[in-house]
């Protein structure tokens, strides 16, 4: 295994707030890894970061010069009134190497495989908003599929989508993992997404902590990531998340505390 | 029937209608880029920064191609600038930017005193003045727009829809960006005494509407906006003469007639297909 991205004590801001404070990271082919924090917390400028597209103010980025990235934006960016078509939309990873506005053979064919394997085969014509929300995901899933990449960032590949498109989105990621592809992705859901991941890493502006879900997701570890007390039970192996607001049980709810230290506000 | 062919027996007018053709199909492919990238706001700003600009050309007697051109491409690059600062939207920008520029331009004229070129002729557009150089100008930059879309499609399109992951893919943004602007900035100069200030806004955004209207394809936007542009310009220029019209507000009467019928033929189609259709299609 060897290092495709690796940063060293990245530090970024946006005009004077730093939204990244000294972070330490180092994917290897192969990895799987889940970023999660709160909102604000740089879960996005990290990515963008590995990326290469926002530039530290300190530290260093580092990356394999040979592994194409490819990035997957959160759905709620892209401009579905764009006129775009599924085909279109996909063809636009085969950038440089060729002049003329058409695409070659080879990139039709590369494109009509990806859309294929990722089950859009004859939607190739549609317009990008005609799709269902897994099929929009897988969309451009595919565009940054075409560049070959070895390296997969997705920022919320999940957000947005009912369970059950979740689950098709996250199945399709782990095939993708398995055919050798090293994933970073970020989330906002503990319990849907980030438990089921092999490695995590909390951020709240820096690295709180990274693991494996069982030794990460623990009350102290969301307390200093999110800022707020949160309840962790085990099930099935996993670590479940309660996200539950003191006082506001609802009426007749045993009130448990939610962990030693922490008293329950007077219902 | 010599009546219909009158026309084309004067030098002038065949002038008249290749610049203005050439002028409307111009608008058209660049348009596209300007409507899709939210900047509809741009052309008008543009046209009137260079309006300051062509004073100063002549208040300092240099070519007015010259002295248009480079004030406008400055403008066009003060505006992405200051967009690019998150607290300033690209309106504001344009705003700032462009009408401090028209006021630089009318400061001029009222210090010099005199402007003999024909204030109306810039505000409204008088193709009976148009020239074989001016003919030769926006010939010129027509080429080289095509050839900027041509040579630079693939690019274009990526930083116009998605210009982070454009970004991260290998486009150069900023080249891109810049390219755009420069191109924007040539247009509005060469299509300003075709079209006047006050209208070349209009064929920037009328025929890439239109082309929005009929299609969900991006090739396809492209080539319905320069056909219509190309057709709004000839018919445009044609019926100002035999109407006796100035040529600038009968180009874009012509586009927004087109743009009339697209419309009720696009409502048309979505009545005849309701959006339920489509989304049991993508189930």
């Amino acid at each position: 295994m060897s290092d495709l991205v690796r940063l060293e004590k990245v530090t970024v801001r946006y005009g004077r707030e730093p939204v990244l404070i000294n972070v330490d990271l180092v994917v290897d082919e192969g990895d799987f890894t889940g970023v999660v924090g709160p909102s604000g917390s740089g879960k996005t400028t990290l990515l963008k970061a590995i990326a290469g597209t926002v530039r530290p103010i300190a530290g260093h980025v580092l990356r394999d010069r040979d592994a194409a990235v490819g990035y997957v934006p959160q759905v709620e960016t892209v401009n579905w009134y764009f006129p775009i078509t599924v085909r279109e939309a996909v063809l636009m990873a085969r950038i440089g190497g060729r002049v003329v506005p058409w695409p070659s053979r080879d990139d039709v064919r590369d494109a009509e495989a990806v859309l294929e394997r990722l089950g859009l085969g004859g939607l190739a014509g549609r317009h990008i908003r005609e799709l269902s929300g897994g099929q929009q995901q897988r969309v451009f899933i595919a565009r940054a599929l075409l560049r070959r990449p070895k390296l997969l960032l997705l920022d919320e590949p999940t957000s947005g989508v009912d369970v059950r498109t979740r689950h098709d989105v996250m199945h399709l990621i782990h095939e993708l993992h398995h055919d050798g592809l090293a994933i970073l992705l970020t989330t906002h859901d503990l319990n849907g997404i980030a438990a089921h991941l092999p490695n995590l890493i909390c951020l709240n502006r820096e690295v709180i902590a990274t693991g494996r879900p069982n030794d990460v997701v623990t009350p102290s570890v969301l307390e200093r990531t999110y800022g707020a007390p949160l309840e962790v039970l085990q099930h099935g192996g996993m670590p479940v998340v309660v996200d539950r607001i003191p006082g506001l049980e609802p009426a007749g709810a045993e009130v448990i505390p939610l962990r030693e230290g922490h008293h329950e506000h007077p219902a | 029937m010599s009546t219909l062919l009158d026309p084309f027996g004067y030098d002038f007018f065949v002038n008249a209608l290749l610049v203005a053709t050439l002028a409307g199909a111009l608008c058209g492919l660049i348009g596209v880029y300007v409507v899709l990238r939210g900047m509809s706001y741009i052309g008008h700003g543009l046209s009137h920064a260079i309006f300051g600009g062509a004073v100063a050309a002549y208040a300092l007697d240099v070519s007015y191609y010259l002295g248009a051109g480079v004030w406008g491409l400055v403008s066009a690059l003060l505006v992405q600038q200051v967009a690019r600062r998150r607290t300033i939207g690209a309106d504001a920008a344009i705003g700032v930017v462009t009408s401090s520029s028209f006021a630089v331009g009318i400061v001029i004229i009222s210090v010099i005193g005199t402007f003999t070129q024909n204030l109306e002729a810039a505000l409204f557009g008088d193709v009976l003045g148009v020239t074989v150089p001016d003919v030769v100008a926006v010939g010129a930059v027509t080429l080289f727009a095509a050839g900027v879309v041509f040579f630079r499609y693939r690019e274009l399109l990526f930083a116009t829809f998605d210009p982070e992951v454009a970004e991260v893919s290998g486009v150069n943004l900023a080249a891109t960006d810049t390219l755009l602007a420069l191109t924007l900035s040539a247009l509005i100069t060469v299509s300003m005494n075709v079209l006047g200030v006050t209208l070349i806004a209009a064929m920037l955004v009328i025929p890439a509407v239109i082309g929005r209207l009929l299609t969900d394809s991006f090739s396809r936007m492209l080539a319905i906006s320069v056909g219509v542009g190309t057709v709004s310009g000839a018919t445009g220029v044609y019926l100002s003469y035999h109407l006796d019209w100035p040529s600038g507000p009968s180009v874009v009467l012509t586009a927004a007639l087109i743009f009339a019928v697209a419309y009720v033929f696009s409502a048309a189609r979505r009545r005849a297909i309701p959006e339920a259709a489509l989304d049991a299609h993508a189930g």
